[in-house]
Formats: C-alpha cells, sequence, structure tokens
C-alpha cells in the first residue's frame, strides 16, 4: 500500500509539471487529468475512497470536461501558441523554491504517522447530514449562483458568443446583447 | 562774522534744495545762477569769516559753533556742529574758491548738455557735503559728509548715464572707495567704544591720555581710518577707480577727482594726527604708502595717451606727495601741498575740457598738436599748471611745496632716506609726464581741426587759476629764500609743527638745489624725447621691450587685471549662483521626490496580472516566513 | 490502509502547489492559467484530506468536498469569463488585458 502512495504521488508530480510546461492547450489539460487521476490514487491510499471517486467523477470528469468544452468552444486550437521564453521561468522558480522551503520547514516539524484506518463513505455522510448540513446548503447555493453567473458572464446564444470575431465588434454586439437581456 | 559759519555749507545745500524743486521749471540762466551763484556766495562768506578769523582770532585758535543735537542714544550724542581752524578755513577757501571757479566755467562748458540743471544739483549737493566733512565737529558728521561725497562721486561720474561705461566707472568708484568707507566706520566703532566720544577735540585729549605709544587701539584705529582714506583718495592698493572715472565731465574731474574729494583722505589724516603721533608704525606706513604710490602713479601716467587719465595718474601721484608729508609728520607741508595743488590741477582740468570740446570729443593726445597757436588762452594757462606740477623752480607755486615735502621727507625726524629718494625720484618723472603732454598736445603737427574756441566764462577761470598757481606759493618761502611764511604760522595754531631733525643740507639750500637740478634736467629731456627727437622716440617705444612696459604701466600695472581676477570675477560668479535662490532646491526639491515616488509606485500598476499574482506570492512568503521562524 | 508519516501528504501538497503556483505566474494563456489555478485547489483539498486521515475523522473529506464544490463553481464562472475575454480582447493572451494600468 505504501508503495502504491509513492508511485502515485510521483505521478502526479510529474503530470503536473507536465500541465504547466505544455505549449499545446489540450496536451496540457489531459496531463492535468492524469494528475487527478493520480491524486485520486492517493486518496484511496489514505484511507478516503469516498473522496478518491468524488474527484474522478467531479473534478477529472466534470470540470476538466468543462475545461475542454471551452477550449473547443474557442476554438483554441487554430491559434498560434503562445510561447514563453526560457527565462521568463526562473523568478517565479526562485519564489516557489523559497515558498516550498518555508511550507516543508513547517510541515516537517511533526512527523508521526497516519492512523491506518479508513473512514468510508458513510462516516462522510453522516457528517455531511450532521454537523456540515449548513455548509452543504450553502455549496449548493453557491452553485445556483455559479450558474446562473456563467451564463450571464458568456452571453446570449444568439448574439454569437464564442465565435472569434475582431475585438470591437464583439464588444459591441455582446454589450447590446447584455442590455436587450 | 564768525557766526555766519554755518552758511558755508548751508548755501549750496540750499542752492540743491532749490534746484531739486524748481529745476524743471527753471530756465538754464536761472538754473545756473542758482547753481554756481549759491556756491559763490559761499565762497563770499568764507572769505568774510577768513577776514575775521584771521584779523582776530577766537580763543585757542579755534571756533566751534553748534547747531543743534543730531540724537542722543546710548551714550553717543554727536552734534550738527561745525570747528573751524586753521587748516579747516584752507580747505573752505579752495573748496569754495575753487569750487566757484569751476562753477562758473561749467555754465558755459555744460551749456549744451541735457542734464543741466541736474549737473548743478549733483554739484551743489557734492559742494555741501565737502564742506561738511571739513568743517565737521565730530567723526560721525565728518562720515556723512564723507559719505555725501562719495553719493556725489558716483552720480557725477555716471552723469552720461546713456553710454553704460560710464555707469559702470560710476559704480566701480563707488564700490572700491566703499572698501576704505568700511574700514573708517570701523574705524569709527572701535574708536567710540574705547573712548566714548566722536567729538573729535576730546577724542584727541583722550587718546593722548588713555593710549600709550603704540598700543594696540591707536595702531588699529590709526590703521582703520588710514583705509579709509587710502580708498577716498586713490592712494595704492585702492586706486583703480580714479583714472576710470574721467568718465564724467571735465569740471567734475577738476572739483571732485583733483581739487577736493580726493584730499578728504588727507584732511582725515591731519585732522586725527594725533592718533598717528600715537601709532608711529602706521604713520610710516603712511609715508611708504604715500611714496610707493607716488612712484607707481607718476611711471603710469608717462604711458597714458589719454589726455585726461595722464591728469588722473597725476591727482593720484600728487595725492601720494601729500600722503608722504603726513607719514614723515609734514603736516603743515601737506595742507600746503594740497592748495598749491587745488589751483595747478583744477586749471589742468579745465584746460583739457576746453581742448577736449575744442577739438570735437578727442581725448587721444597723439590726434591733438600745434594746438599753441588756435587755443593760445588755453596753451598759456595749461603750460603753468603744468609748470607747477612739474614744480618748475621759483616761478610757480608747485615748486614751493613739493620743494618743502622733498625736503621734510629727509628732514623730519620720521624721514629717511629711501623716502627722500623716491620723492626726488618722484619730482623727475613728473617733470617728464607734464612736459610730454604739453609738447605732445600744443606742439608739433596740428592733428584734428579745432572746431570752437573757449569763451569768457570759461577762460576767466584759467586765468584766475593761472595767476593763483604762480603766486600762491608766495605764502611760505623757504628759509634760505628769506623764510617768508605766513601760511606756516597761520597753520602751526592749528596742527602740530614738525619736529626736525637739524639737518642743514634738508633744511637749507642743498636739497632745494637737488631738487631743481633734477626738475629742469626732467624738462628738458622731455623736450628732447617729445619735441625734438620725436620721431625717434616714436620708434624706439614701438620696439617690443618698451612697448612692453609700456602697456604695462598703461594698464596701471596690471591692477584692474588682478582685481578683476580676485574680486571681480567671485563676486559675479557667487551672484550667479544666489539668483538661482538657494532656498528653492530644498523645497522643490519635496515636489520632485513625491513626483518621483508617484511614479515609481505607478509603475507597480502595470495592468498585468501576472505582476499582481508575483506580488501577492512574495507577500505570503513573507508572511510564513515571519510564521514559521517565530 | 498506507502506514506512511502523514508529513508525506503534506509534502506532496505543499509540491503541487508550488508548481501550480509557478505555472501561474508564468503561463500567459487565460485557460492554463485557470487550470493552474485548479491544480492548486486540488493540492489544497489533498491537504485536507491527508489531516483528516491523520485523526481518523471525516472532517477532512467533508472539507474536500465544499473545496470541490468552490472550484466547480469558479471554473464555471472562470471559463464564461475565458469566453467574453476572448470577444472583447480577441487573444487569450492575459497579457493583453493591462488597461487598467497607471
Amino acid at each position: 500500500m505504501s508503495i502504491l502512495f509513492f508511485i502515485a504521488a510521483a505521478v502526479a508530480v510529474i503530470a503536473t509539471l507536465f500541465v504547466v510546461t505544455r505549449a499545446d492547450l489540450v496536451h496540457a489539460l489531459l496531463y492535468l487529468v492524469v494528475s487527478l487521476f493520480a491524486v485520486a490514487v492517493v486518496f484511496y491510499t489514505l484511507g478516503a475512497p469516498f473522496v478518491a471517486a468524488l474527484e474522478v467523477i467531479v473534478y477529472a470528469g466534470a470540470i476538466m470536461m468543462l475545461f475542454l468544452f471551452a477550449v473547443m468552444l474557442l476554438n483554441v486550437r487554430a491559434d498560434a501558441p503562445l510561447r514563453v521564453p526560457r527565462r521568463a521561468w526562473l523568478g517565479p522558480l526562485v519564489l516557489v523554491a523559497v515558498l516550498l522551503a518555508e511550507l516543508i520547514y513547517a510541515l516537517t516539524l511533526s512527523g508521526s504517522s497516519l492512523r491506518g484506518v479508513e473512514v468510508g463513505p458513510q462516516q462522510v455522510g453522516a457528517s455531511l447530514f450532521g454537523p456540515y448540513v449548513l455548509g452543504v446548503e450553502l455549496a449548493s447555493m453557491l452553485l445556483l449562483a455559479a450558474l446562473v453567473g456563467a451564463r450571464h458572464v458568456a452571453g446570449q446564444p444568439d448574439d454569437g458568443a464564442g465565435r472569434p470575431r475582431d475585438g470591437a465588434g464583439a464588444a459591441r454586439d455582446a454589450g447590446e446583447g447584455e442590455a436587450e437581456a | 562774522m564768525l557766526g555766519l559759519l554755518w552758511l558755508i555749507p548751508a548755501l549750496p545745500a540750499a542752492g540743491f534744495v532749490a534746484l531739486v524743486l524748481g529745476g524743471r521749471r527753471l530756465s538754464r540762466r536761472v538754473a545756473a545762477m542758482v547753481g554756481a551763484g549759491s556756491v559763490g556766495l559761499a565762497a563770499l562768506v568764507t572769505l568774510l569769516v577768513a577776514a575775521s578769523f584771521i584779523a582776530s582770532p577766537p580763543p585757542g585758535d579755534a571756533y566751534r559753533q553748534v547747531l543743534w543735537t543730531w540724537f542722543d542714544v546710548a551714550g553717543l550724542k554727536p552734534q550738527i556742529a561745525f570747528y573751524l581752524d586753521a587748516m579747516s578755513l584752507i580747505f573752505i577757501l579752495v573748496i569754495t574758491f575753487v569750487g566757484f571757479l569751476i562753477h562758473l566755467y561749467s555754465t558755459e562748458h555744460m551749456e549744451r548738455e541735457e542734464g543741466f540743471t541736474r549737473f548743478f544739483i549733483y554739484m551743489d549737493l557734492f559742494v555741501a557735503s565737502m564742506l561738511v566733512l571739513v568743517l565737521a565737529d565730530n567723526l560721525l558728521l565728518l562720515y556723512v559728509g564723507w559719505e555725501g561725497v562719495g553719493l556725489c562721486s558716483y552720480l557725477l561720474i555716471s552723469f552720461w548715464q546713456k553710454d553704460v561705461q560710464n555707469v559702470y566707472a560710476g559704480r566701480k568708484a563707488f564700490i572700491i572707495t566703499r572698501v576704505g568707507d568700511t574700514a573708517l566706520i570701523v574705524g569709527l566703532f572701535l574708536l567710540f567704544t574705547q573712548l566714548h566720544t566722536l567729538e573729535i577735540q576730546p577724542l584727541m585729549a583722550s587718546a593722548t591720555a588713555n593710549w600709550p605709544v603704540g598700543s594696540g587701539f591707536a595702531v588699529a584705529a590709526a590703521a582703520l581710518l588710514l583705509g579709509g582714506a587710502v580708498g577716498k583718495s586713490a592712494q595704492l592698493p585702492l586706486q583703480t577707480w580714479l583714472p576710470d572715472a574721467m568718465a564724467g565731465p571735465s569740471p567734475v574731474s577738476a572739483l571732485i577727482h583733483a581739487a577736493t574729494m580726493v584730499t578728504a583722505g588727507v584732511y582725515l589724516i591731519a585732522r586725527t594726527n594725533v592718533l598717528y603721533e600715537l601709532a608711529p608704525d602706521v604713520r610710516l606706513a603712511v609715508a611708504i604708502i604715500g611714496t610707493a604710490t607716488l612712484l607707481y602713479a607718476g611711471l603710469s601716467a608717462l604711458a597714458q595717451h589719454d589726455i585726461k587719465r595722464v591728469l588722473a595718474y597725476s591727482t593720484i601721484s600728487q595725492v601720494g606727495y601729500m600722503f608722504l608729508a603726513l607719514g614723515v609728520s609734514g603736516w603743515d607741508a601737506a595742507v600746503f601741498h594740497f592748495m598749491t595743488h587745488a589751483f595747478f590741477k583744477a586749471l589742468l582740468f579745465l584746460g583739457a575740457g576746453v581742448i577736449i570740446e575744442s577739438l570735437a570729443d578727442e581725448h587721444d593726445i597723439f590726434k591733438m598738436g600745434g594746438l599753441r597757436h588756435r587755443l593760445p588762452a588755453v596753451f598759456w594757462t595749461f603750460v603753468i599748471g603744468a609748470a607747477a606740477l612739474a614744480a618748475l623752480p621759483f616761478v610757480t607755486d608747485g615748486f614751493y611745496s613739493k620743494d618743502l615735502i622733498i625736503a621734510t621727507s629727509l628732514g623730519s625726524v620720521d624721514g629717511s632716506i629711501w623716502l627722500y629718494l623716491g620723492a626726488l625720484a618722484g619730482a623727475f618723472i613728473t617733470a617728464l609726464y607734464a612736459f610730454r603732454l604739453v609738447f605732445i598736445v600744443f606742439f608739433g603737427e596740428q592733428q584734428t581741426p579745432v572746431t570752437r574756441l573757449p569763451r569768457r566764462r570759461e577762460k576767466l577761470p584759467l586765468y584766475v587759476l593761472g595767476a593763483l598757481s604762480v603766486v600762491g606759493g608766495l605764502v611760505w618761502m623757504p628759509g634760505w629764500l628769506g623764510g617768508f611764511h605766513p601760511l606756516e604760522s597761520f597753520l602751526d595754531t592749528a596742527l602740530p609743527s614738525t619736529e626736525l631733525t637739524g639737518s642743514a643740507f634738508a633744511e637749507g639750500a642743498g636739497s632745494a638745489l637737488l631738487t631743481i637740478v633734477i626738475v629742469l634736467v626732467g624738462i628738458e629731456i622731455a623736450y628732447l624725447l617729445w619735441l625734438r627727437w620725436r620721431t625717434a622716440t616714436a620708434r624706439f617705444a614701438a620696439r617690443p621691450t618698451p612697448r612692453a612696459i609700456q602697456t604695462f604701466w598703461l594698464h596701471g600695472w596690471g591692477f584692474d587685471w588682478l582685481y578683476e581676477r580676485v574680486f571681480v570675477l567671485p563676486a559675479k560668479w557667487f551672484a550667479r549662483v544666489a539668483r538661482g535662490d538657494l532656498i528653492e532646491p530644498a523645497v522643490g526639491g519635496i515636489a520632485w521626490l513625491h513626483l518621483r515616488g508617484w511614479r515609481a509606485l505607478s509603475a507597480t500598476q502595470n495592468g498585468l496580472l501576472r505582476t499582481y499574482l508575483t506580488a501577492a506570492g512574495v507577500g505570503v512568503v513573507i508572511v510564513l516566513a515571519f510564521v514559521v521562524l517565530r | 490502509m498506507a502506514n506512511v508519516p502523514y508529513s508525506y501528504g503534506l509534502l506532496l501538497a505543499a509540491v503541487l502547489f508550488g508548481i501550480g503556483f509557478a505555472g501561474l505566474l508564468v503561463r500567459r494563456n487565460l485557460i492554463v492559467v485557470l487550470a493552474c489555478i485548479e491544480i492548486m485547489l486540488n493540492a489544497a483539498g489533498l491537504a485536507f484530506v491527508v489531516a483528516g486521515a491523520r485523526w481518523g475523522r471525516p472532517d477532512g473529506q467533508v472539507m474536500f468536498l465544499f473545496v470541490l464544490a468552490m472550484a466547480a463553481a469558479e471554473v464555471a464562472v472562470g471559463l464564461a469569463i475565458a469566453i467574453r475575454f476572448r470577444q472583447t480582447l480577441g487573444s487569450l493572451d492575459v497579457d493583453d488585458a493591462d488597461e487598467m494600468k497607471g
């Protein structure tokens, strides 16, 4: 079991690295899916099968599908990929290195091991309908707000939202569309 | 009669006021009458006062007239009071008489000038100030007169103010004499704080009582007063203003820069002679300054080619003789030379003025020549003046006074062989340049045509001054010529007599003979160089070394060049820097700082998302560092 | 279950977070930026789960659920914004949106 944890962790890290460094957008998103799968495995090895499943279904499933649909809608692949010069990585790398150093230092202050118990969906469900029921309600309202908001920000279906066009014309049309709505 | 004393300065002052108030509306004739007439009246009153003074001398040989108390503050209580003794009497006689003659001359000479009334306003103010100076009973009133003559000198030098060079000359005169004036006022401060009075007679008595010979205070006070005198009288090292002061009209040069104002320094030292008796070192300095100046100026005069500048350097040189006399305690002799010098130098300047006018404003003597036929009156009077300047033996007053000084420079207990030799050399050089002037201007080929002849009011003063230059010396004949010296006896009532060493050579005919020989030789050489062998001299002067020496002397031995580098340019630089308002940058700096800070901060708002994220990341790192490392 | 010192789990979370943050600072494509945000959210959730597993309680998983819900909502709105972005500016370069400067 422990070995599974480390393998999955390695896969996750490598996949994430690829996400961040690929020039092709779709490739990057697919690597992200891989990374999410790997993290799901990590969840399983930690004794949290419920969230492992959730990770796969919601995160890798719904959210990444959203990404890919948006990419399809925007027809991004037709554009030239945005190149990032190698030099541009230096500053952020330094910053992240310092951040990691701090986090590692903070996290390794205590090194006790895991209990090794599995916390199954039953317990999670009981907790959700018990102490955290308010949070669940709020989360659902949040999702509703996001739904409505996304619909509005993206614009009416008949004002041509999503089709690539000149910026100025698009703004005018989109604005008019919003005003009508 | 003596009670009329106050009228003497008051009359020119009244003339000044009248012209100031009514000047525009008065015609030229009336303005001239007021301007010159007020001085003439003052001369008349002076005569009356003099007659009364000589006929029945007041007790103590001095008359004091108090008008009112000026102010009374913290122990300083100067009064507007006049003090008349033998010395001031001689001075006021010269000032009013020579002054009147010059005013008379000016009514004709300045006739066509557009500032006619303004001229007489300044001249009357000058005469009034000069009279206040010599009649002042206390040093503060003297200083008032001193400043007054300085002001009028500035106003009159820059009289033709449309030409900015004249204004610069006036400014230069004012600034340089200012240096001396500052020394003088500091001297007055010293005298008052130590001796608690500024009235001259009590001051002298107090100084004798409280200060031993050679004491620091006496030396300091005498030196400071000397500083003032050096400035006003254009002696080394403050002499550079006088040649430039020739930018003023010729009557101004005659009155202010020959006869009267430049002798104010001589008067001051003579008046405070007690201080100089108490400070023998300073007195020696006076003599050395006088000798050095007379030689310096004499040689410079030899190289000039502007007729008025020759006379200007000549004045510096002759005042040097007066200083020499003062330095060897020849107080009376200095006053005598002042008198004779006033006569012949005013004469020379007035003559020069006529010449310049006649030749349509030509100043260069090498463009003159042959004028003795066209301007005979001027020629004869000018020759008399030059002869007096050169001290032509027996027939000119200059001889008697200059010979007296030369003899005293050796014969006085404070005299020395070096001063004597310097004075003799000076006499030789004086004769040389005086007759160089005569021969170049009046003899030879006429280069410039005469376009205007002098008229009566210009010629009359020339005649009178010419006569005075001849007979003026007869009031003090040397011992070996009969010893008729009423002037000396008269002056001895006011000034201490000179202590003589008893040297027979100095007091007798011996030194006089030497002087006579030197003067005659000088005149003869001048005749040879500038009349007989004129072309040879010109050719010699064109050679490199003589030319270099001549240029050096022409520019006053480089004093102007030196002062320009050391004082003027740094002052101008500093003024330019200070004009930038040193405080301003400090205030402006705050604004600049703010602007730069704003720009810097503004630059962080570059609109790029990633920059903001980086900033947030850095912030997180820092905060975590605090948390983790605590 | 695995007998792993839970600090390793947190370490994994930290590393994933760091990678996501670096990518956020460097990449200019808006979609990739949103993806990096997802990476970071995921890492944070991982940290919660590890903490919950440490104590054997469901609270960590519950937190992860909420994080997940929030991430989903945020992605929805974010992609809608991306569509708008593309319409008005014509590209997906984050550096093109720099009008709020000065």
